[in-house]
C-alpha cells in the first residue's frame, strides 16, 4: 500500500466516515460558520480525501479553522459527517507528529467566562487525543 | 406409467454455452417413462414448438419436460403449446437450466451435470402430474376508482367511456385532487383549473360514473371479477341532493376561523365551507370540529338560511356495500412535514413557504387573488430564493431516499412566472442537480435561465435565518465560484418532496396490494406490467405508484383504465387450477391454515361423516374457495395434519423431486 494509500485508510477508519456516499450538494459548507476562514471547505475534504489528496489538506490552516460545531454532521443529506472526517485528517497529522497539543491539565487555566460551552468541549475534543 | 418427451433447449448460447446440450438430452433419455428426447436452438420459436406438438402426436406423449429458462419466462407458451397439441397443459414442467443452471455456473461439465440432475427432477414430477382444468367465476362488469385526483378523474372517464360503469371514491368533499390547487403548469402553462375543471364536471356529467365523494373505503372482501366493497360515506350534516351550493350559508355562518386547507391554512374559511368555486360536487359540508351548534348545541344559523332545507344536524355516516370487477388504486400524494429541517426556518417564519404554498400564492383565487405577497407582512418580496431537494435524496434521517421528481420543473416555472410577473425580483434557485428528462422539459428550463434571467446556483443552501428587520438570511453553497453565498431573501420557497398519502398503508392492507418501503404502491413487474398491483384485479394509477408529473400521471391513468376494460369485456375469468384443497378425512378442524391464508380463502363447514357402528357424527373440516387461493401454499405448510395439499405441487410431487435431485 502506498503512503497516502495508507494515510486514507487510517483517516477513514478514524473518523468512520464513507465520503463516497458525499452527493456533492454543499450542503455541509453552506452551512459552516468557519467557511471564510477556510482555504478548503466541508466539502472540499470529503472529495480530497476521498481522491487522496491529503499532503495539501494536512498542510493547510483549514485543519484547525473547522470549529468542530457539527453544523455539517446535522444538516449532510447524506449522512457523510463532514466534521468527522476533518476530526479525523487532524489525528491523523498529530499522530504523524507523535504529539499531542495540549494536555487536559493545561485547559482549566485557559478558560474564560465569556467562552462558550460547546467550545470548551470542541477544545478538549481537537486537541486533547 | 406416463409416456414422457424431453426437449432441451440452447437458448442459443445462453445454454448451450455452459451446458452440453446434446448429452443432458441422451442422459434423460433413458430415464424411465421417457420415450423421446430432443435439443433444439431455440424451442420457444415456432419450429421449436412444432418440434413439441409434433413429438406430442408421434409418440403419444402424457407428459412433457422442457430444460430451457425461468417458468416465470415461457411456462405459459409452453402450456400452450401442449394445449395445441392437445394435451393438458397442466401436464408440463420447466426444468430451469439457464437462470438456475448456465447463467450461474462457468465450468460445463458441473454445469450439464447439475441440468441433467435438475432435469430428472422434472420427469420425477412429471410421473405424478395429473391433468388439472381451471374454474371459472364470472366478472361483475363494474370498476372502482379510489381517489378522485387527475389520475382517479382520467381512469375512470376512459372506463366510462368504454361503456362500463364506474364508481370514484374520494375522500375529500370534492374530486380535483392536488392539481385544482395549482396555477399554471409546465411545461406549458395552461391554467391548472381551465384543463382541469371541464374533466371534473365531465365526470360528475357522465351516466357511467357515480361520484362518493367526503367518502371512504371501509373494507374489501372477494377477489378479481367478484369484488365487495363497503364504502362509508361520511356526514356532511348537508343534503347533497337537496343542496344548491349556492353558498349563503358559508357566508352567513359565524364560525369564520378555520383554518382553509384549500389554501394550506394561508387563510380562513367558515365552519361550513365548500371547498372552492369549481368544486364537485358542489355541497356544502360542515365541519363538526368547528361547527357551534354541533359542539354546544346552539347557532344553527345555516339552517335558517338556508332556502333548500339542506342542513341536517343529525346526519349519520353511511354504509354502503358495492360489488365490482375491478379497482384502481388513485391516491395520489402530499408534501412531506418540513418540521424537522430547522435549518430552514420553515416553522419560525411565516415568509418561508413550501412551493405548494406558493402555487395558492400565485393563483388568482388563493388567498392573495394571485398577487404575489409576503405572508408575514404583505408586502412585494423583491429577492425569492428557491431550494430545491428539500427532504428528497436523503441517505436515512428525516427524508426521503428518493427523488421527488416534479420538484425542478415546477421550480424552474415558478422562477420563470415570476420574473415575467414581477421583472423588478432577483430569483435564486439553489439546485444540486437540475433533473429535466421530458418532452421540452430542458428547454424550459434553459428558458428560465437564458430569457428570463432566473439565477440557478449549484449548491445548497445550510442555513436560512430569520433577520431583526424582517428578512431571512440565506447562506448556502455556491459551488460553481467556489464561495458561501449569503443573501438577504424576502421569500424562500421550499421544493419539499413528496411522499404517498398516509391512508394509503392501511388501504394497501384491506386490498392485499403490495407497497415498497416508501409507501408506494408497487407494480406487477417494473417494466412490463407498470399498472397493475401484483395482486389479480387492483390496478395503479397516478402518484400512488411513484412521484409523476400531470402529463405522466394522465399516460398512467388511461393505461390503468385500458387494462381494467381489457378485465370487464370478459364474462368469465379462468382461475389458476393449482389451489390448494383439504382431505377432509384427515382435517381436524384446527384452524391453522385459516390463520395463515393472507387471502382469506379457507372457511370451516360443519359436515357429517359416517362413523363406525352405522352412527354419524359431525365434523368441522376447512374447505378452500378455489376462486379466491392464489395457490401460495402456507397453508399446507401450516397444517399439522397434512390434510392441506396444492393441486400441481402436492407434497408427494415435491417429495419425488427432492428424491430424484439427492439419488
Ligand atoms: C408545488 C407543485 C407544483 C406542481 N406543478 C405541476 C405542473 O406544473 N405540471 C405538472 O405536470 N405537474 C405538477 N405537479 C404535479 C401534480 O400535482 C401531480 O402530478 C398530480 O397531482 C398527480 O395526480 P394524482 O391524481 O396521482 O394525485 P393527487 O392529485 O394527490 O390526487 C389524489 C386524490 O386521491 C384522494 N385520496 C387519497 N387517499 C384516499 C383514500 N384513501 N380514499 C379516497 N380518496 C383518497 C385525495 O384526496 C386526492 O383527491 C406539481 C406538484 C406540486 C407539489
Ligand atoms: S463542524 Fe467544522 S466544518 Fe462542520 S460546519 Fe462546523 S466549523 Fe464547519
Ligand atoms: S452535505 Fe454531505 S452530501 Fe452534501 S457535499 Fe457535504 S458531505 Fe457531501
Ligand atoms: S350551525 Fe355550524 S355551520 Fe351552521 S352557521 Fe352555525 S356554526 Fe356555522
Ligand atoms: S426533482 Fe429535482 S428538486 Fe426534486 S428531488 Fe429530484 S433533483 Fe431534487
Amino acid at each position: 500500500m502506498s503512503d497516502t494509500k495508507r494515510l486514507k485508510e487510517q483517516i477513514l477508519a478514524i473518523s468512520g466516515v464513507n465520503p463516497r456516499k458525499c452527493m456533492k450538494c454543499g450542503k455541509c459548507s453552506g452551512a459552516c460558520p468557519a467557511y471564510d476562514e477556510m482555504e478548503y471547505h466541508p466539502h472540499q475534504f470529503v472529495a480530497m480525501v476521498e481522491d487522496g489528496r491529503i499532503d495539501q489538506l494536512l498542510a493547510s490552516d483549514s485543519l484547525w479553522m473547522c470549529l468542530s460545531c457539527f453544523a455539517c454532521v446535522e444538516r449532510c443529506p447524506r449522512q457523510v459527517e463532514p466534521a468527522h472526517l476533518i476530526e479525523g485528517v487532524r489525528l491523523a497529522l498529530i499522530r504523524q507528529q507523535n504529539q499531542n497539543h495540549l494536555h487536559a491539565e493545561d485547559i482549566p487555566p485557559k478558560l474564560n467566562d465569556a467562552l462558550p460551552q460547546q467550545a470548551i468541549v470542541s477544545a478538549y475534543r481537537k486537541y486533547s487525543k | 406409467m406416463q409416456r414422457i418427451g424431453v426437449f432441451v433447449c440452447w437458448c442459443g448460447s445462453n445454454i448451450a454455452a455452459t451446458v452440453d446440450v446434446k448429452q443432458v438430452a441422451e442422459t434423460l433419455k433413458s430415464e424411465p417413462g421417457v420415450v423421446f428426447a430432443a435439443d433444439y436452438q431455440y424451442m420457444c420459436s415456432e419450429a421449436g414448438q412444432n418440434l413439441i406438438k409434433d413429438a406430442i402426436r408421434d409418440h403419444k406423449l402424457t407428459g412433457v419436460v422442457i430444460c430451457s429458462c425461468s417458468p416465470r419466462m415461457h411456462e405459459a407458451t409452453f402450456r400452450k403449446t401442449a394445449a395445441a397439441a392437445g394435451l393438458n397443459p397442466y401436464m408440463v414442467e420447466i426444468a430451469n437450466i439457464r437462470e438456475q443452471c448456465s447463467w450461474i455456473h462457468k465450468d460445463k461439465a458441473v454445469a450439464t451435470e447439475k441440468a441433467i440432475i435438475l432435469g430428472r427432477a422434472a420427469i420425477a414430477k412429471v410421473h405424478l402430474n395429473a391433468p388439472l382444468t381451471p374454474g371459472e367465476s364470472p366478472v361483475t362488469k363494474r370498476a372502482l376508482v379510489i381517489g378522485g385526483g387527475i389520475a382517479g378523474i382520467q381512469t375512470a372517464l376512459d372506463i366510462a367511456e368504454a361503456g362500463f360503469p364506474v364508481d370514484i371514491v374520494e375522500k375529500q368533499p370534492t374530486i380535483g385532487g392536488k392539481m385544482a390547487q395549482l396555477d399554471k403548469t409546465f411545461p406549458t402553462l395552461d391554467c391548472a383549473a381551465c384543463i382541469l375543471t371541464p374533466k371534473m364536471v365531465d365526470a360528475a356529467q357522465h351516466e357511467n360514473i357515480h361520484i362518493y365523494a367526503y367518502s371512504e373505503v371501509e373494507e374489501v372482501k372477494g377477489f378479481v371479477g367478484n369484488f365487495s366493497v363497503t364504502i362509508r360515506k361520511k356526514a356532511r350534516m348537508v343534503d347533497p341532493v337537496k343542496c344548491t351550493g349556492c353558498g349563503l350559508c358559508t357566508e352567513k355562518c359565524p364560525m369564520k376561523k378555520v383554518p382553509n386547507e384549500f389554501n394550506l391554512g394561508m387563510n380562513n374559511r367558515s365552519a361550513i365551507y365548500i371547498p372552492f368555486a369549481q368544486a364537485v360536487p358542489k355541497v356544502a359540508t360542515i365541519d363538526p370540529a368547528y361547527c357551534i351548534k354541533m359542539k354546544t348545541g346552539k347557532c344553527g344559523l345555516c339552517s335558517t338560511v338556508c332556502e333548500a332545507g339542506a342542513i341536517d344536524y343529525t346526519q349519520q355516516d353511511e354504509l354502503v356495500e358495492e360489488q365490482y370487477g375491478a379497482i384502481v388504486v388513485a391516491t395520489g400524494y402530499n408534501p412531506i412535514k418540513l418540521d424537522q429541517f430547522d435549518e430552514f426556518a420553515y416553522a419560525q417564519s411565516p415568509d418561508v413557504i413550501t412551493s405548494l404554498e406558493f402555487e395558492r400564492l400565485t393563483n388568482a383565487a388563493g388567498p392573495t387573488a394571485g398577487t404575489l405577497l409576503r405572508p408575514s407582512d404583505g408586502k412585494h418580496p423583491h429577492t425569492i430564493v428557491f431550494v430545491q431537494c428539500v427532504g428528497s435524496r436523503c441517505d436515512g434521517g428525516k427524508g426521503k431516499s428518493y427523488c421527488s421528481k416534479i420538484c425542478c420543473m415546477y421550480t424552474a416555472k415558478h422562477a420563470m412566472l415570476t420574473r415575467e410577473k414581477y421583472p423588478d425580483t432577483d430569483v435564486y434557485v439553489f439546485y444540486i442537480d437540475v433533473r429535466t428528462p421530458g418532452k421540452n422539459f430542458d428547454e424550459f428550463y434553459r428558458r428560465a435561465v437564458e430569457e428570463y434571467g432566473v439565477h440557478y446556483i449549484k449548491g445548497m443552501v445550510g442555513k436560512v435565518a430569520p433577520q431583526a428587520d424582517g428578512t431571512l438570511l440565506v447562506q448556502g453553497s455556491d459551488l460553481i465560484e467556489n464561495r458561501q453565498l449569503r443573501l438577504n431573501a424576502d421569500l424562500v420557497v421550499l421544493a419539499a418532496a413528496i411522499e404517498p398519502d398516509a391512508s394509503a398503508r392501511p388501504l394497501a392492507t384491506k386490498l392485499t396490494a403490495s407497497m415498497d418501503t416508501n409507501d408506494f404502491f408497487t407494480e406487477a413487474h417494473p417494466k412490463l406490467r407498470p399498472v397493475e398491483s401484483p395482486t389479480a384485479g387492483i390496478f395503479l394509477s397516478g402518484a400512488c405508484q411513484g412521484p409523476k408529473d400531470i402529463p405522466e400521471t394522465v399516460s398512467q391513468a388511461s393505461a390503468a383504465a385500458a387494462k381494467v376494460i381489457g378485465l370487464l369485456v370478459k364474462d368469465k375469468l379462468k382461475g389458476n387450477p393449482c389451489v390448494a384443497h383439504s382431505n377432509e378425512m384427515m382435517c381436524n378442524g384446527c384452524s391453522s391454515c385459516e390463520k395463515v391464508c393472507p387471502y382469506g380463502a379457507i372457511t370451516y363447514v360443519d359436515k357429517e361423516f359416517r362413523m363406525p357402528d352405522r352412527t354419524t357424527a359431525i365434523r368441522r373440516v376447512a374447505s378452500v374457495n378455489p376462486a379466491v387461493c392464489q395457490g401460495c401454499g402456507a397453508c399446507t405448510v401450516a397444517c399439522p395434519s397434512g390434510a392441506m395439499d396444492l393441486n400441481g405441487f402436492s407434497n408427494s410431487q415435491i417429495m419425488a423431486e427432492v428424491d430424484a435431485i439427492c439419488k
